[in-house]
């Protein structure tokens, strides 16, 4: 209805006050007691992760008699040798370890086909409907557009119990199949994030293409899906990071080494805590390996995922 | 090529696109076509679910039978079960205390942000807790809690203090499991504040520091007003998450000590998995729903969300 113009192009006149760097402020207190602030709210950011690392690295017993060092105690690597099956049941128990069998690489493998295949298909899905609810015209469109808006009101926690059961009924439970069902197709913040995005692109562009004889299918495969690869890699970054991190659905559905993945893994290795106490060092490892392929793909695009945040999406 | 055929085209592009050349035909079959995966995951697993949850809430529902239609039984019995409205009173007190400290900091960190830098190393640094889950939190905060050996208890200790019993006893659990998750979200919440501040015209501020307006009364009289339709989204979307919190309690406590900590959904969970009441479990399932709704159109009601005072 609305042409869609591109907001890039700046009013001539508000050109020159835009402040990219402002000149150098002096020197003042409440500046001073901001920047304080500032890095007493990124330590307590940052150090859990730091601690994290620190007793990965330190052994079971320092850990008891040196609790308060800031460096790691009792150097050595058997966290992660527990945590990767490396070490036989009696080392395991002697350094503090349950001695039960963690078949880690086999959650780690899980994870990754439940958040790719997640990643991949729905976000496909949402770019399909996407494409549909923004490009084509059909009867009926704004009302079904409406409904899937709607959903995003249904709090994904209500619908988790009635889900296991149709899961049940699938004879489902305890598969990957059954963990990646219920969000494999949709998305509907995915679909709203993109249409948003494919209102944008210039209608010229696809009228051209469909003057040339292209077909509208051959369009949204040629055309539209690289124009929009920005917007598509941001969704599938952020669906992936939710995929991964998700623990209540594959929780219920969960219950053997066969459909195990690493969230869960975390929480049934918490609960296998010898009777000396936890298993500190080899909990942290297992922590850090669980956390550390989210933060290298951050390393990799914080800039994308830190500019996905805001309200440009949601209306 | 493209460029040739736009530049010949060009009239068109400021006529309503709209049927305006006859050429546009009806996509019925194609729209169908590629709307059909999300319209089956619609369809299957968030309606479907969410009229088989309602329905199931008036049945007898153990897994081993099928479900047998009881009325209102399972709404009677929630009505007199203690627990049930002791996990209510337990989940509320989280959302208070997690709402009200993470809003606080959020907002502190997004103005810091604002007045301080725009850098991107910064705000990842600051969204890092965010990427990890709430499982990795919950065991990290666990180690670093602890009783004995937990590090923030030997730096109380260092300054004179009783160790904290953060997770066994009854008073702290909550605030702990509380704080741990303004621990993972409020640099998510401080980068949706922020990018609401950026829409505050910077002029505002010059205006105001010419007048003579402190940092105080900038912050009262501009960034608040002009941040409230962003704030009462926030607000909505983070009150509604934590309402169902779950991963925290489920990793750390299980709902005690006792039942101090025994949130709702935990107590859903228990009652479907550990008592296969799925009748009854559906029941409380609906009472949040049914919480979550009205506390979505209250907010939406007072807060105004919806508009905006730029304008």
């Amino acid at each position: 209805m609305t042409t869609t113009t591109a907001p890039t192009a700046p009013a001539p006149g508000a050109a020159a006050p835009v402040p990219t760097r402002r000149p150098r402020r002096p020197f003042s207190w409440g500046r001073l007691i901001a920047w304080i602030a500032m890095i007493a709210i990124l330590i307590i950011t940052l150090f859990p992760f730091y601690w994290i690392l620190r007793t990965a690295l330190s052994s079971n017993t320092a850990l008891g008699t040196d609790p308060g060092s800031l460096l790691p105690v009792g150097w050595n690597l058997g966290g992660f040798e527990r945590v990767f099956g490396l070490q036989d049941v009696e080392t395991a128990i002697s350094q503090g370890g349950s001695g039960a069998s963690i078949n880690f690489w086999r959650y780690l493998l899980n994870s990754v086909i439940v958040a790719t295949t997640i990643t991949v298909v729905q976000t496909f899905s949402c770019a399909l409907a996407a494409y549909a609810f923004s490009r084509l015209h059909w009867r009926g469109r704004d009302t079904v557009f409406l409904v899937f808006l709607g959903s995003l009101m249904i709090p994904q926690i209500f619908t988790l119990l009635p889900n296991f059961i149709l899961i049940k009924n699938l004879g489902l439970v305890d598969t990957l199949a059954g963990i990646m069902l219920p969000t494999l197709f949709i998305s509907s913040f995915g679909i709203f994030f993109l249409r948003q995005f494919f209102n944008n692109v210039p209608q010229e562009v696809e009228e051209a293409a469909l003057l040339d004889g292209a077909g509208k299918i051959r369009v949204f495969f040629t055309l539209i899906l690289p124009m929009a690869s920005a917007a598509l890699t941001t969704l599938a970054l952020l669906t992936y990071m939710g995929a991964w991190n998700e623990y209540f659905w594959s929780l219920m559905v969960s219950y053997t080494d066969s459909s195990r993945v690493l969230t869960v893994a975390l929480g049934v290795f918490r609960a296998q805590a010898p009777g000396t106490g936890p298993d500190w060092s080899g909990l942290m490892a297992a922590t850090l390996v669980a956390a550390a392929p989210m933060l290298i793909i951050f390393a990799l695009f914080a800039k994308r995922i830190v500019n996905s945040i805001g309200f440009s999406g949601i209306k | 090529m493209t460029s040739a055929t736009t530049t010949t085209r060009r009239p068109s592009a400021t006529s309503p696109t709209r049927g305006g050349r006859g050429r546009r035909k009806d996509d019925t079959a194609l729209a169908l076509l590629f709307i059909a995966p999300a319209s089956i995951g619609l369809l299957v697993f968030l309606i479907w679910p969410l009229l088989t949850g309602i329905y199931y809430s008036f049945t007898e529902y153990t897994t081993l039978t099928p479900p047998s239609w009881v009325g209102l039984a399972n709404y009677r019995e929630m009505l007199t079960d203690p627990i049930f409205w002791n996990s209510l009173k337990v989940t509320i007190w989280y959302v208070v205390l997690n709402i009200g400290i993470q809003t606080v900091v959020a907002l502190v960190i997004a103005v810091l942000m604002q007045r301080l830098t725009q850098s991107t190393v910064m705000r990842s640094l600051v969204l890092a807790p965010y990427l990890v889950s709430n499982v990795v939190a919950a065991i990290t905060f666990l180690w670093l809690l602890d009783t004995q050996l937990g590090i923030v208890n030997r730096l109380i200790a260092g300054i004179g203090l009783d160790p904290v019993q953060f997770w066994t006893s009854e008073t702290w659990v909550i605030p702990t499991i509380a704080l741990v998750n303004v621990w993972r979200h409020m640099g998510y919440t401080a980068l949706l504040l922020f990018a609401g501040l950026q829409a505050i015209p910077q002029g505002l501020y010059e205006a105001a520091r010419t007048d003579g307006a402190g940092e105080v009364a900038m912050f009262r009289r501009i960034t608040l007003p002009l941040l409230r339709p962003i704030l009462a989204l926030v607000l909505i979307m983070s009150i509604i998450g934590s309402f169902q919190v779950f991963d925290t309690v489920s990793v750390t406590t299980q709902g005690g000590p006792a039942d101090s900590s025994r949130v709702l959904q935990m107590y859903i969970y228990q009652n479907a998995f550990a008592e296969y009441e799925f009748g009854y479990a559906s029941a409380l399932s609906v009472a949040l729903l049914i919480i979550l709704m009205v506390i979505t159109f209250a907010q939406y009601r007072f807060s105004r969300a919806g508009q905006s005072d730029l304008n």
